[in-house]
């Protein structure tokens, strides 16, 4: 027989299910089957959470569990307290009023935006223990490791009544949060537009779904990623030919990201026009990691682009996206199906590039899109713009960024993946794009944070495009010749008018600073015309009529 | 509303044969530049009407970086910047001696 000297034999395996067990016996009065009605669901939760719990509370990048989230700020603090809230998205005024009533203490995250400002405030005042600010990525990782939610609140479009959820084109987070809760004994809690006899489609299981709630209100979506053709400015069009001229067709980019900015809502709208005739289709930009994007629809019907995976949706592109399943992932109801895990994954391992816009870079090319009073986290660019070190295939442009980075050094051959920033050299009201140093730098000192905030460190960026020109960091080959190269296209901020004029001649010369008129850019074709559409009312006609706005879109 | 003026020699007179263009509208951030070949070959003036103070030392480093790049000789340059950023001037600029070209 085995001997087990230190094995103990009282011990109790399974404290987790039954802790489970007691919780669902907490909550039987409140239920009927897995059904519990809204006016019951603040009981339930009260029933079903303890304090000290790692909650999540959905809490996406566009999806809110909204109604849940309102239900959870109305708990009595003194049962319900201390949470551990760990969450993507951190988006509604109720996820910092739990902090603000002592129901949650303790916070790990990824995004914040439009509680950026008050989320600053909450940490200055004491509010919140602050875990971490994560990649995407990183957060869903460690959901599985030291993270788990003891409790998980998502959202969906309808669920039956054994709990099977159908979530539609909005699955983003939920797939990971639930399996991670539901698998390690935790609670899972949905709300719900409505309760059907039968899903159109089973995006969750219902046996990993334990309570259903039919909210009063539909759940909220915020659409994140529709740009106004309108708004484009020329300045934008021109870092959008650069970087379609002297990155896509340079390194014949074919698979990648692009963020949610404006110079990127330029290069998607410049793919018909600019793009097409310098000869490209089929050549760059065929498949994208990537919410659907209303201004990604003229490049879709002029056959530019052939697939796309999403991490989520976007407000009023389900009808056209359902008829274009060559283009999209569509379950087999038709719908569009997106997953925020797989496609961060996608775009970190699948893609060669990603490009995307911030609020400041500093002289080492790093970027943060923190500012003294905000703190914005991160979307989808840090895992997306970081090069994997985990790669094993090749592709033409991996391969030759690679043999740029190494220079005469190359022993083995790498490849590198294209981080590109594309910025103007000013933001608005005049502010500097380029700094000396990052603003988070200094919010990292004030709040006491382990790292500043960082969105792409300087190590992973490969190019800055501002209207300037571009600068190739993979050709520098000294910290000196680095900082020079960004200041070489930093324009006329403090930064930019601080360059040696003469290294940046020669970087110019070697090709390491390339201008609009080096790439035969012609300043006249940098006009509002070379964009295929010009408004959101053309992207809905490019549609044939599919796409429908959401309304603060029309202004027709 | 202030007013900046500013002279040059430049090396070369603007290429082309069109009397005068316009660039631009005056709109939040956008801005208007007239380019008018009335002076000597070897003379370039430009003046600037801006509503935002404290940006000359900006405005003198972007004039002269395109005169250096377009060698506008004989042109006369009025901007109305409606408060454009150095980017959109030097693009508008760029565009006009396209425009004295007579590229369109």
């Amino acid at each position: 027989m085995t001997s087990r000297p230190n094995a103990s034999p009282q011990r109790a395996w399974d404290t987790g299910r039954q802790s489970r067990e007691q919780r669902l016996t907490a909550a039987g009065r409140y239920a009927r089957g897995k059904l519990v009605a809204p006016d019951d669901a603040t009981s339930l939760l009260e029933a079903v959470i303890r304090p000290g719990d790692r909650i999540c509370l959905e809490g996406d990048n566009q999806k809110q569990a909204d109604f849940l989230a309102r239900c959870l700020a109305a708990v009595d603090p003194n049962t319900v307290r201390d949470l551990h809230i760990v969450q993507s998205g951190l988006v509604l005024a109720e996820h910092l009023d739990l902090f603000e009533a002592g129901i949650a203490r303790r916070l790990d995250f990824s995004y914040s935006g439009p509680q950026g400002a008050a989320l600053a405030r909450a940490l200055n005042a004491g509010k919140i223990e602050l875990g971490a600010i994560h990649t995407y990525l990183e957060l869903f990782s460690r959901y599985f490791v030291d993270l788990t939610p003891h409790v998980a609140l998502t959202v969906a479009r309808c669920a039956d009544r054994d709990g099977n959820l159908y979530m539609g084109p909005n699955t983003e987070d939920s797939p990971v949060v639930i399996e991670a809760t539901a698998f390690k004994q935790g609670i899972v809690i949905a709300q719900v537009n409505e309760l059907v006899d039968k899903v159109p489609r089973v995006d969750v299981p219902g046996d990993r779904v334990d309570f259903v709630v039919v909210a009063p209100e539909t759940f909220y979506v915020e659409p994140l990623f529709t740009r106004d053709p309108a708004q484009i400015t020329e300045t934008q069009i021109l870092t959008g030919m650069l970087a379609i001229r002297g990155i896509y067709e340079e390194y014949g980019v074919r698979r990648l990201n692009h963020g949610i900015g404006f110079n990127t809502a330029a290069i998607e709208l410049l793919l018909p026009t600019y793009a097409e005739r310098l000869g490209l289709k089929g050549r760059i930009a065929t498949h994208f990691a990537l919410n659907p994007h209303p201004t990604l629809i003229p490049a879709i019907e002029t056959g530019w682009v052939q697939q796309v995976h999403s991490f989520g949706s976007e407000v009023g592109m389900d009808a056209y996206m359902r008829a274009r399943p060559d283009i999209f992932f569509t379950g087999r109801d038709g719908s569009m199906a997106s997953n925020r895990m797989y496609c961060q994954a996608a775009g970190l391992y699948a893609t060669d590039l990603f490009i995307g816009s911030t609020l400041q870079i500093d002289l080492q090319g790093n970027s943060s899109t923190v500012t003294r009073d905000r703190i914005a986290g991160f979307g989808g660019a840090p895992n997306m713009g970081s090069d994997p070190h985990g790669r094993r295939h090749a592709s033409e442009a991996w391969l030759k960024a690679g043999r740029e980075a190494a220079g005469e050094q190359q022993q083995l051959p790498r490849g590198r993946k294209l981080v590109v920033q594309i910025v103007e050299t000013f933001g608005d009201k005049l502010v500097p794009t380029f700094v000396e140093q990052l603003d988070s730098v200094q919010l990292a000192e004030t709040l006491h944070l382990d790292l500043p905030p960082v969105m792409i460190y300087g190590d992973d960026v490969t190019h800055i495009v501002t209207e300037e020109g571009i600068a190739n960091l993979l050709l520098c080959r000294t910290a000196y010749e680095r900082e020079q190269a960004i200041r070489g296209v930093a324009g006329y901020t403090p930064v930019g008018r601080a360059r040696d004029h003469r290294v940046v001649e020669d970087l110019r010369a070697r090709k390491v600073i390339r201008r609009p008129e080096d790439l035969g850019i012609d300043p006249l074709d940098t006009h509002r015309s070379l964009l295929a559409a010009h408004s959101v009312k053309e992207l809905m006609h490019w549609s044939g009529n599919l796409y429908d706005p959401p309304s603060k879109f029309r202004n027709w | 509303m202030v007013i900046i003026k500013l002279q040059y020699a430049p090396g070369r007179p603007a290429e082309g044969h069109a009397r005068s263009a316009i660039v631009g509208v005056v709109a939040s951030g956008n801005l208007e530049v007239l380019l008018e070949r009335t002076l000597p070959e070897t003379e370039c003036s430009v003046e600037i009407a801006t509503p935002v103070h404290g940006y000359d030392e900006v405005w003198q480093a972007v004039v002269a970086d395109f005169v250096e790049r377009a060698s506008p000789g004989g042109l006369r340059i009025s901007i109305n910047d409606g408060g454009a950023r150095p980017d959109t001037v030097a693009l508008r600029l760029m565009q006009g001696v396209r425009m004295m070209e007579g590229a369109q």
